[in-house]
């Protein structure tokens, strides 16, 4: 039987060492069962590795900053799209899924797809808003608040306590243990990621992150559970295992079915000393590390796909639980052509 | 003392926990100890093999078992009694 062929376009292609999941994201398309692919990169920068990596994007193509606006974006998706006919776009960065989410209409009435949460998902799950969203969920979360003013931080030091998370609005996050560190982060987040900063009280434990992806009708599609075993000094896992823990996963469930979730996710959970779970982050989106779950029986990215296409593909069941993913990076030596050509045309 | 069930236990003395992802290497005589809790034996039974097969004294024997039992169920790798 023939496998219908996808044009799919992705983001993320910053294989760096905070990678951006699009290169995993495009190997898990690449494995696919259900269709073939042609791959469309979508690349901010000119030196975003995965534009030059042999088998990843069949052709890559420059695309505007979200604060460019959407109507710059649209324009330019526009423009890619005359020239590949996109079947799907898998936007991969949380600062960018804004406005893929406003343009989802707009694309859907030109034959793009996306699976992508809803406004309403987007918002309440967002940091700023997390301890809401646990009272509501009832799902633990640790208690924190969002700040705009550093006069704030004396406010709120004796509710959290040191030491206290203080995070960025959109990425990074510091372990303060006293007020001049707290106060410097501050200062530090600010100046790259803006207002507000989100200050959350410091869960000791066990790091453990969840990757699935929910259908939109409160079902839970794929869930692969992982433990990071080495992680850089941004918090990234260089190497995980994928675990099987039924609290972690039913926890992800109830997830999923309470929020009604649309596309694909990652919880960030932290294992307390006493064996209790709690909710730290819940990144709208497939992570880098989702190519474990490809690995392990669930092709999370194939099965989103088939989501936005409008088909109903069935829960995975199960996965290999004790393999472990180890990332890697090596050095490609690249014409200066090729660069020059995609600086200068913005496509290559 | 009982092994979880869940535990995965190699013949090299590796022990893996799929439930929290943490892995743990022993040496062969914790390996041996190992595989006897898994076949069921009691703490003397244990102690009884291990002070047969070695040159230990029994004292030192019940010690150093009942420190590991202690290491072994801080990582829970057998189940609280």
């Amino acid at each position: 039987m023939s496998r219908p062929r996808y044009t799919i376009a992705v983001t993320g292609l910053n294989a760096i060492d905070s990678p951006g999941p699009g290169v995993a994201v495009i190997r898990g398309l690449r494995e696919a069962k259900a269709f073939d692919v042609r791959i469309v990169g979508l690349a901010y920068e000119s030196l975003e590795p995965g534009v030059y990596m042999p088998g990843i994007a069949d052709r890559t193509y420059l695309i505007p900053y979200p604060s460019a606006g959407t109507e710059a974006l649209m324009e330019r998706l526009e423009a890619i799209h005359r020239e590949e006919k996109l079947d799907v776009i898998i936007p991969n960065f949380d600062a960018e899924l804004y406005s893929f989410m406003k343009l989802e209409q707009n694309l859907a009435g030109m034959g793009v797809h996306m699976f992508l949460p809803t406004f309403t998902q987007f918002e309440e799950r967002h940091k700023v808003n997390l301890p809401d969203f646990g009272k509501k969920y009832g799902i633990n979360v640790p208690a924190g608040v969002a700040i705009t003013d550093p006069a704030e931080l004396f406010k709120h030091q004796k509710e959290l306590d040191f030491p206290m998370m203080v995070k960025g609005k959109w990425y990074d996050a510091y372990i303060a243990y006293n007020m001049e560190q707290a106060r410097n982060y501050y200062n530090k987040i600010t100046a790259k990621w803006g207002l507000p900063v989100i200050l959350q009280q410091f869960v000791h434990g066990t790091e453990y992150n969840v990757t699935g992806l929910g259908d939109g009708d409160g079902n839970t599609i794929a869930a692969v559970a992982m433990r990071k075993q080495y992680i850089t000094d941004k918090g990234k896992a260089w190497a995980g295992i994928s675990i099987d823990d039924r609290q972690l996963l039913d926890l992800t469930r109830h997830f999923v079915s309470s929020t009604r979730w649309r596309g694909g996710f990652e919880l960030e959970m932290m294992k307390s000393n006493d064996g209790r779970y709690f909710l730290m982050e819940i990144n709208p989106r497939i992570p880098a590390w989702v190519y474990l779950a490809v690995g392990v029986g669930q092709n999370i990215p194939e099965a989103l796909t088939l989501l936005a296409m409008g088909e109903k593909p069935a829960p995975f069941g199960h996965y290999d639980v004790g393999k472990l993913f180890i990332r890697y990076s090596w050095d490609m030596i690249v014409d200066r052509n090729d660069f020059e050509n995609f600086s200068v045309t913005g496509s290559l | 003392m009982k092994i979880k069930q869940q535990i995965a236990i190699s013949d090299t003395g590796f022990l893996f926990n799929p439930s929290t992802g943490e892995s743990f290497t022993v040496n062969p005589v914790g390996a041996e100890i190992l595989a006897m809790l898994r076949d069921g034996k009691t703490e003397d039974q244990i102690l009884e093999t291990i002070t047969g097969t070695y040159t230990v004294e029994k004292k030192t024997a019940e010690k150093d078992l009942h420190e590991f039992a202690g290491m072994l169920k801080m990582f829970q790798i057998i189940d609280k009694e």
